[in-house]
């Protein structure tokens, strides 16, 4: 398909919307604002659970929140709907922004408990405070008014609603393919991979979680000046968990399976509700709840991929261009070759009783690749993890550039000019490889949220793109640019980390045990490809098992052994060091 | 607040927490072992009382359907399973496991209703009907995706909470229920009063974690199902069953939750959707003892429980708010105490 033909489909159903009205029934109409009012819930899930990987099943607590502000400034205070938008707004996405901030640094399943807590919390709050009505809720809400048109019916604010989900899905789509979205699709590759590229894992937590909750704003404003009355019932747990449904059935990692979701567990729930009375007389209210969990529950045993994802697979390919030459991103200025780059001087940590690394002085100086090595648990990993930022040294000193970084978190050291591959590859199999390198480029741009849902951001991404694109041809990836990263062989995933640590334009390389799970034709060409990056003046970090590959490689050689340094020097001068000898072999034959 | 009803009120707040606590360690139980976050236990609590209640007014209890209902569709998931993998001779053993030892339980308990047999005998009863739900709860919705992330199993973990709710005002009906007190023995501790029942539950609860404990250092099969919490892959290869493991936590974990509901049916009305507050407040103590330790999880129900008491004293309409809301500085502390290390990543 091509954007052309994307861009026909987009105003066809468009078209078919705005017809909708005046073909459909008035029932089918109220079915329909519904539908649209749970899908601006359920988008917002889709990007905090879908995208973020953040499961919440407090979304029904935000969109209650918005229905009653919204409900107290119209109803009981007699101001405008509108003022009740900006109040639902700003309260929704105050407390979201709050709650954010304390639960966000909390580990997969303890979050999601914590959603639970709050969202029970809230909805507890509804029915038990005097001035909201307390369980008898609060009527006589007023109909939205545009000028001096009031939407009274359902006809009329179809409009206003479907208006605000359509743009609602081309603001969230522009927003994934810009910066911050790309980073917020990077987030389920877990905090260390995000942190390695200078993302704030927490900052992009908390936006995505305070997108979802303003988009639950703005289902619960809709919400209450559709039916005109609020009561707590509707922003119960229950309704948590039929968002999460929404989100989830529709594909949790798709923005317009928000949408799909919630037409489908509508529907269902109506036909539900037609037709289990005729099974089963008396008994339906209990049944209803059960056959809906049963199928959430099949669904989740069986089709988990959800219904876009699916269907998309059987569309054509979208046909997408290359990137075109573009004014470049900025660049750092490389240090003269031989000045000293990295110092530890001291290192040391513990963890319990063992001393992983102990007491650990080294240098790097710009220009070499300098390669760290030692058998099985001598502490070289831990090291690695000291130098990123991913744990933090009990003593001693690390200074890059002349500036110390012992303390500084992971992403502001990956900022500072040190950028990492990982052991085991951590690239998002599902983006492609162009998307896998735009991710490093993080650091050396500057679109914020708002202007990339805008596409405010056009040159700049036209920059990043390019710059994408040279270093995939650098790496000697350049002839399939789209094609995604979870299709390659794991030699060249390795090489893809490495365009995407270059995209940041780094000082400082850092490669953890690159070779590992290569071939032998594989280390050959990554051996040649460090060679020609060092020839550009890219300072290399090594840490490595491989002796073949990294005795051909290195300029100079750390030798590590039960967390100490043991000696340090050219390769040729470690190959036939006696110590080194009896670390390896276990004593000199 | 004067020194007498602070003494009442911690009275009060051990009592409940000490029913959370039972709960709360077969949380801990069934998540050490199958990883799923059982939010449904609270409801295994519930209808423990509720069927204790139908057992005393002398009518079957809705469980019995439930637990047929239940056995029927577990015995045909594992024989259609079986039935795929070609293990045909492995059917009859599955029947037996799944349909007809449940139907023996109820069997038993139709039985011996018609005796109208003395208040321990129903209690055993009504622990009886409740053990098999789990189980084969288990087997119907958690076993076909045993291996999927915690996050997974937790979201359906949720769903069969309400799906139990909704058949619990099935089989149960809307009506709440106040079974007759255990004992109305009553004393003066230190000048403060103290019934019976407080100290009956103060004592089960002791009792049944120190058998817990007891389980775990000297059996074999506690010691294979701490070996599966630590390492299911590991316990594997040892020749432990993960799926057996399983059972048998949800077996024990269930006993405990049933204890929990006979101990608060004389105290508290119980409806057909009381479980939830009960299972997640147990949850909230788990989850300050950190979802691995059962000290920690006994700690924390009683704090939750202290929480409740003092918070209701307060305010009697947001004790609920409250004790949620407070939950959300321990996560933090505990995030912040414990060093994550790096989250499961799920595609």
């Amino acid at each position: 398909m091509t954007p052309q033909q994307i861009r026909l489909i987009i105003a066809a159903a468009i078209a078919c919307l705005v017809a909708a009205p005046f073909v459909l029934n008035p029932f089918s109409i109220t079915l329909l604002n519904y539908i649209g009012i749970y899908s601006l819930a359920a988008i917002g899930l889709a990007l905090l659970t879908g995208v973020g990987g953040i499961v919440s099943f407090g979304q029904a607590a935000f969109v209650g929140v918005a229905a009653y502000a919204t409900a107290w400034v119209t109803a009981l205070n007699g101001y405008s709907p509108w003022l009740g938008l900006v109040l639902a707004v700003i309260l929704t996405c105050s407390i979201a922004a709050i709650l954010g901030f304390v639960t966000l640094r909390l580990g997969g399943h303890f979050l999601s408990l914590s959603t639970v807590a709050w969202g029970l919390a809230i909805a507890f709050l509804f029915g038990n405070i005097q001035g909201l009505g307390q369980h008898n809720g609060i009527s006589g809400i007023p109909p939205i008014s545009i000028g001096p048109f009031a939407l009274v019916e359902s006809r009329q604010i179809y409009f206003l609603i479907w208006a605000i989900v359509v743009a609602v899905l081309l603001l969230c789509y522009n927003l994934l393919d810009s910066r911050i979205g790309r980073a917020m699709r990077a987030m389920r590759g877990g905090n260390t991979l995000v942190e390695s590229l200078g993302i704030s894992a927490f900052q992009i937590k908390l936006a995505t979680f305070v997108i979802a909750a303003f988009l639950g704003a703005l289902s619960g404003w809709l919400y209450a000046h559709l039916g005109r009355f609020v009561s707590p019932g509707p922003f119960e747990a229950i309704m948590g968990i039929e968002y999460l449904m929404m989100a989830m059935v529709g594909g949790a990692g798709s923005i317009l399976g928000g949408v799909v979701g919630a037409a489908i567990v509508t529907l269902l729930k109506n036909a539900v509700q037609d037709y289990l009375p005729l099974i089963a007389k008396g008994a339906s209210g209990q049944l209803e709840i059960v056959a809906f969990s049963a199928l959430f529950i099949l669904f989740l045993q069986r089709a988990r991929q959800g219904i876009v994802p699916f269907l998309a697979g059987f569309l054509p390919e979208l046909k997408k261009s290359r990137p075109q030459p573009a004014s470049p991103l900025p660049c750092r200025e490389q240090p003269a070759p031989g000045t000293l780059l990295l110092k530890v001087s001291g290192a040391q940590r513990r963890f319990g009783g063992l001393v992983a690394v102990n007491n650990v002085s080294f240098e790097v100086r710009s220009g070499e690749i300098l390669g760290l090595i030692g058998p099985n648990g001598a502490g070289k990993t831990t090291m690695f993890n000291l130098l990123t930022g991913a744990l933090r040294a009990n003593s001693g000193e690390i200074a890059f550039a002349g500036r110390s970084i012992t303390d500084d978190q992971q992403f502001h050291i990956a900022r500072s000019g040190i950028s990492r591959t990982f052991q085991h590859v951590k690239l998002r199999p599902r983006m492609t490889l162009l998307d896998n390198v735009l991710l490093g480029t993080y650091s050396r741009t500057g679109t914020g949220l708002l202007a990339g849902a805008l596409r405010l951001n056009q040159a700049e991404e036209a920059s990043a793109r390019y710059e994408a694109l040279q270093q995939l041809e650098r790496v000697g990836l350049g002839d399939k640019p789209f094609e995604l990263a979870g299709n390659l062989p794991l030699g060249n995933q390795r090489v893809l980390e490495i365009a995407r640590a270059l995209a940041a334009d780094p000082t400082l390389l850092v490669l953890d045990e690159p070779a590992a799970g290569l071939r032998r034709q594989e280390k050959l060409k990554l051996a040649e490809l460090l060679r020609s990056l060092r020839a550009d003046h890219l300072t290399i970090l090594l840490v490595e098992h491989d002796m073949e590959f990294v005795m051909s490689l290195v300029d100079r050689i750390v030798v590590l052994d039960f967390g100490s340094k043991l000696c340090e020097g050219e390769p040729a001068a470690i190959r036939n060091d006696a110590r080194v000898q009896e670390a390896y072999l276990g004593g000199v034959a | 607040m004067t020194a007498d009803i602070a003494a009442i009120l911690a009275i009060d707040g051990i009592a409940t927490g000490a029913v959370y606590a039972l709960v709360a360690i077969g949380t801990v139980l069934i998540f050490t072992v199958t990883r799923v976050i059982f939010i449904p236990f609270g409801d295994i609590a519930a209808f423990t009382a509720l069927t204790l209640a139908a057992l005393d007014a002398k009518q079957l209890p809705g469980t019995v359907g439930l637990v047929v209902v239940l056995a029927c569709m577990a015995c045909a998931m594992e024989v259609v399973s079986l039935a795929r993998a070609g293990e045909l001779r492995a059917v009859p053993k599955a029947v037996l496991f799944y349909l007809v030892l449940p139907l023996i339980v109820v069997g038993t308990v139709w039985l011996t209703m018609r005796f109208t047999p003395p208040m321990p005998v129903r209690i055993v009863l009504a622990l009886l009907l409740i053990l098999p739900i789990s189980p084969l709860l288990d087997r119907i919705v958690f076993r076909p995706i045993a291996d999927a992330s915690v996050l997974l199993l937790l979201t359906v973990s949720v769903a069969l909470h309400f799906a139990l709710v909704g058949l619990g005002l099935l089989f149960f009906g809307p009506e709440g229920v106040r079974t007759e007190p255990l004992t109305s023995m009553a004393m003066e501790i230190a000048g403060v009063h103290v019934s019976g029942q407080t100290v009956l539950i103060l004592t089960a609860a002791l009792v049944f974690s120190g058998l817990l404990f007891l389980f775990f250092d000297f059996t074999l099969i506690g010691k294979a199902l701490r070996a599966t919490a630590l390492n299911r892959t590991g316990a594997r290869l040892m020749g432990i069953r993960p799926a057996r493991a399983g059972t048998i936590a949800y077996l024990l974990g269930s006993l405990m939750a049933g204890v929990s509901g006979i101990l608060i049916a004389p105290v508290n009305t119980i409806f057909y959707d009381s479980g939830f507050l009960l299972g997640l407040k147990a949850f909230v103590g788990a989850i300050v003892g950190g979802m691995t330790s059962y000290p920690g999880a006994a700690l924390g129900a009683f704090g939750v429980g202290l929480l409740e008491s003092f918070a209701s004293f307060q305010s009697s309409t947001l004790k609920d708010v409250i004790v949620f809301s407070l939950l959300i500085p321990v996560l933090l502390w505990r995030s912040l105490a414990s060093q994550h290390s790096e989250e499961e990543v799920e595609e």
